[in-house]
């Protein structure tokens, strides 16, 4: 809630109010709320199983919860789909083809009825954007974790979103390529954007978990951290 | 009108990454080809039908449709693996794209893999069954497609409905082989009608094809429930 108060004249990127989701007698989350302020970075911060990764895929819509709501660029995430983008632990990639095929074809799946087909980045753009060549000709498969952990990136700049939700995006890079992709990310924020003035919700804003929280604590807006599925902490930079 | 033309651009966009993906393994119509194969052989060795020639028109349509069944089989259940391996089935939960455009993309690429094999194995049956059509082979460009879809549409959306589950492999044979019998026992009579000559197989062919139907329509509504529950 401190990184809503930072900016409490503008709509919160995310809101999440009493949250719960429960596997049998498992509670992932037990009742979390926090809001995540619109435009700027948020650093989610926790120990392994601490539930993390379940309240990003929540926010994604990936996962409804057993209790409490959610609302994303407000709405709810199904409905916010299309300017929402996702990157998980897994690259989302199929292996067989190379990464410029992969980014065509879900840059075509991204379009709207009426758009053109890349309309957003260009798959070219976004791959030199994460340090990648283009040109490469191997399959997914060939590639190092830390190539398709880019690559990975680079599908979800291609949609253009407003909320950008990473899932521990440096986990397989080394220091220097991690460190790039921070200045990168610190980048897209200033990226203007082609959607989402209809809302009124113009900036964009990354929510991301990290256990190399040292590489990011210079760039992030806000820190909240989650012990076994509840809010420890909450703190913002400002404060 | 435009909605229709971004979702049958969605469809044709899945149908080619199948096709693509498809012409680099070479794993669903490999597998099926060698597997239906297997089958004629074994039964025309079983069974002699050069001997009988009556009898081996009455059972060549059975088994070369039975054996099409566990051959799709093998390969259906592999058709989601793609999606299910790195977790790419969560990016295609998360596109705004139609989501039963996902399902008759792949419908559809199953549907021209299994034809290949078709066209591979009729002539293959003619030789070791040693049979020719007695009835109005034409109905067979009817029955053939009709057959073929009513095998791979539920075979494609009993393939998705099954993969979270442990006991796929398993799973989607239980579900697929019962609910496929009207299909299968409209498809096998129709060919068989064809092959004999002893008796008309247009009932056959409009019970196929309302089967074909029903089940469209019902994958088609039901599709997007099923990619999206966890």
């Amino acid at each position: 809630m401190l990184a809503a108060m930072v900016n409490a004249a503008e709509v919160n990127a995310a809101d999440v109010q009493n949250v719960s989701l429960l596997y049998g007698n498992f509670a992932a989350l037990r009742r979390v709320t926090c809001s995540f302020a619109t435009g700027g970075m948020h650093l989610l911060l926790g120990e392994n199983g601490a539930g993390k990764s379940t309240l990003l895929r929540i926010l994604a819509g990936l996962i409804t919860p057993s209790g409490g709501t959610v609302r994303v660029l407000e709405g709810s995430p199904a409905e916010r789909r299309s300017r929402i983008a996702y990157m998980s632990h897994a690259s989302m990639l199929y292996d067989e083809m190379t990464a410029m095929e992969n980014l065509r074809y879900f840059a075509q799946l991204g379009c709207a009825p009426g758009t053109c087909a890349l309309c957003h980045a260009s798959p070219e753009m976004s791959l030199r954007a994460v340090g990648l060549d283009h040109t490469l000709t191997r399959p997914v498969s060939q590639y190092s974790q830390g190539m398709r952990q880019r690559v990975s990136l680079a599908r979800v700049l291609l949609t253009d979103p407003e909320l950008l939700l990473l899932d521990e995006p440096f986990s397989n890079m080394d220091g220097t390529g991690a460190r790039d992709l921070v200045a990168l990310l610190q980048d897209v924020l200033t990226w203007p954007l082609t959607t989402g003035a209809s809302t009124g919700v113009a900036k964009r804003t990354i929510i991301l978990t990290t256990h190399q929280h040292d590489l990011v604590s210079g760039a992030v807006d806000s820190t909240t951290r989650l012990e076994r599925g509840t809010i420890a902490a909450e703190q913002s930079v400002a404060a | 009108m435009t909605k229709a033309r971004h979702y049958l651009s969605i469809v044709l966009l899945h149908l080619r990454k199948e096709l693509h993906l498809e012409w680099r393994s070479r794993d669903a119509i490999t597998g099926m080809l060698f597997f239906t194969l297997l089958i004629a052989v074994v039964f025309s060795l079983a069974f002699d039908p050069t001997s009988n020639p009556t009898l081996a028109r009455q059972i060549s349509g059975g088994i070369a449709w039975i054996g099409l069944l566990f051959a799709a089989t093998t390969s259906l259940n592999g058709s989601w693996a793609r999606e299910q391996r790195n977790q790419v089935l969560d990016a295609h939960r998360l596109s705004p794209a139609p989501p039963s455009a996902l399902f008759v993309g792949k419908a559809l690429a199953n549907f021209l893999f299994v034809t290949l094999v078709e066209v591979v194995l009729v002539p293959v049956f003619v030789l070791f069954y040693n049979i020719r059509p007695l009835g109005q082979a034409s109905l067979l460009w009817l029955i053939l497609p009709l057959g073929t879809w009513a095998l791979v549409l539920n075979g494609t959306f009993f393939s998705a409905l099954s993969l979270r589950s442990r006991n796929r492999d398993l799973l989607l044979p239980l579900i697929l082989f019962p609910i496929s019998i009207p299909a299968l026992l409209a498809v096998v009579n129709g060919t068989t009608s064809v092959i004999t000559g002893e008796f008309d197989p247009n009932l056959w062919i409009r019970l196929l094809a309302g089967f074909d139907i029903i089940f469209t329509v019902v994958a088609l509504l039901l599709f997007g429930t099923v990619l999206h529950a966890e």
